[in-house]
């Protein structure tokens, strides 16, 4: 974005009762060369907002979610974390946070789980859980141990707890993942397709911790291809096409009455029988 | 028994100078590998900085020292470097001593090595896992030392291992240039006593001893930092 671009909309998201949206995303655009992956996409997530995000591969929504934390910076667009702005400092050929230690800390709170679990192979599960809590939280050791193993309970991976990754099955690394990222207590938790490098028969195992946590009343956002998983856990699913939001509102309305054409082929791919059924009255 | 002891006996003082031999080449070794580690760092991170002039610099430094025979980066170095004091400071009374000319040309070759070692172990961790680290708030010490460092240096430590021991050999070179060390002290017994095979065998053995020690020693440096690598399956995380 070079100078004359016009400045952008600058807002605070409230929802009804007046409290600050936990993440406000305002019309993000992102492109890879001459790839446009997003073109405009705005998302709003309330606490305790439990949002999927559906679309077909290449749809842009795994970039949108790496947007979040900054993982990918968006060309064009803004973010809040609550009602803090994430800088970015934009020059014609780069984008970069603007402020390293602000990133550093909006990152703390967003738990980010992803596909391929990026645990750090080096390290045991526990070991995992412990790292970002001491030293990035700078959280005494006895007290993070203490933490991590009450999570790694939750997770049902305890006993796995001095195992290093290379020696868990798919399922419980993702588990290990989740434990990691509730360590640092985060007050969002983004999920980027946390179960499609899982075996068919490991995929539950991890929904039903994800389950769990919206249950909760966790803040969450998801990139997700289970759709059946997403319209019982979602309060709102978002279906992206060709980087812009093509359909957005409650699980019934977006997955039982999609008003789109390519929403509807969508899920006619996607839905396996037992979900449209269901959906029925 | 006697006929042995009396053959044994005129060697004593030759083998104490083999042992200072071995204090000399230990400590040769031990300057070469710390210098080089220290240069095949900057190397690598030359190699991989987004800088070109650092980068090609970078290569034709390795390039160069990986080319040219060890000896005579030796022979140049401790010639070469009183050439050049003579040449920028004439009244100059310093004197680059032989231990240090050599230990300085074989470092700059084990840094040259180690560039590339180093570069291709960094290029070897995943990135996601770096990205994990960003994600939970790392900050870019945090993660280089947390992260980055320990996987480099499991991906790295079966060449590094190799380098060293390599070099450990490479020290008999230093005897070219008149540095004490085990192979200049074993020419110097064979002149004294006339009995080549004998010490070129001590030699030999000192070397072997030298060399399993250090490879025993790595072995357990490898452990530990390979812990969690599942060798058999080859993946990792």
């Amino acid at each position: 974005m070079n100078d004359a671009s016009p400045p952008l909309q600058s807002s605070v998201v409230m929802n009804r009762k007046g409290s600050v949206a936990a993440v406000s995303v305002l019309d993000l655009h992102k492109s890879y060369g001459s790839n446009q992956v997003l073109k405009g996409v705005s998302l709003v997530a309330q606490d305790h907002d439990v949002i999927s995000i559906i679309g077909s591969s290449g749809s842009g929504k795994s970039t949108l979610l790496r947007c979040i934390n900054l993982l990918e910076m968006p060309d064009q667009g803004e973010i809040r974390i609550k009602d803090e702005l994430i800088a970015i400092k934009r020059t014609v050929n780069f984008a970069k946070p603007a402020k390293a230690k602000q990133i550093e800390r909006l990152r703390t709170r967003l738990g980010m789980v992803f596909q391929n679990f990026n645990l750090w192979s080096h390290m045991t599960v526990l070991q995992n859980v412990i790292e970002a809590p001491i030293h990035v939280k700078k959280i005494p050791n006895s007290e993070a141990i203490e933490k991590a193993e009450a999570l790694l309970h939750k997770v049902g991976i305890y006993d796995k707890r001095h195992e290093y990754p290379a020696f868990l099955s798919g399922g419980e690394k993702q588990r290990a993942a989740i434990a990691r990222a509730l360590a640092m207590e985060p007050q969002v938790m983004l999920f980027d397709e946390p179960t499609s490098s899982l075996d068919p028969e490991r995929v539950g195992e991890v929904l039903k911790v994800i389950r769990t946590l919206a249950e909760e009343g966790r803040t969450m956002i998801m990139v997700t291809h289970e759709m059946h998983f997403a319209r019982e856990v979602s309060s709102e699913i978002i279906y992206i096409h060709q980087g812009k939001i093509a359909e957005q509102g409650k699980p019934e309305q977006v997955l039982g009455d999609p008003q789109t054409e390519q929403c509807r082929n969508f899920l006619a791919r996607h839905l396996r029988p037992r979900d449209t059924l269901k959906l029925e009255p | 028994m006697v006929s042995v002891a009396n053959d044994i006996a005129p060697l004593v003082p030759h083998l104490d100078h083999l042992m200072v031999g071995v204090t000399i080449t230990l400590k040769a070794v031990f300057v070469i590998t710390a210098l080089g580690l220290v240069l095949g760092v900057m190397g690598a991170a030359a190699r991989l900085s987004r800088f070109p002039v650092l980068q090609t610099s970078a290569r034709i430094y390795a390039h160069i020292f990986r080319g040219l025979p060890e000896i005579v980066i030796v022979l140049a170095s401790y010639f070469g470097a009183s050439a050049l004091i003579t040449t920028l400071f004439p009244n100059s009374t310093f004197q680059l001593a032989p231990f240090w000319a050599g230990c300085i040309a074989l470092a700059l070759t084990f840094g040259a090595y180690a560039t590339e070692i180093l570069r291709a172990a960094y290029l070897a961790i995943p990135a996601g896992e770096v990205e994990a680290g960003k994600a939970f708030g790392m900050n870019r010490q945090t993660c280089f030392f947390r992260i980055i460092m320990p996987q480099s240096l499991r991906y790295a430590l079966a060449g590094l291992s190799n380098l060293f021991l390599v070099f450990l050999k490479d020290t008999s070179l230093l005897s070219v240039i008149g540095v004490a060390e085990l192979m200049r002290q074993t020419k110097i017994a064979i002149n004294y006593t006339s009995l080549p095979f004998t010490f070129y065998l001590l030699a030999a053995l000192c070397y072997l001893v030298l060399t399993g020690v250090t490879m025993l020693l790595l072995r357990t440096l490898e452990k530990h930092f390979t812990r969690g690598m599942d060798v058999s399956r080859g993946q990792h995380g």
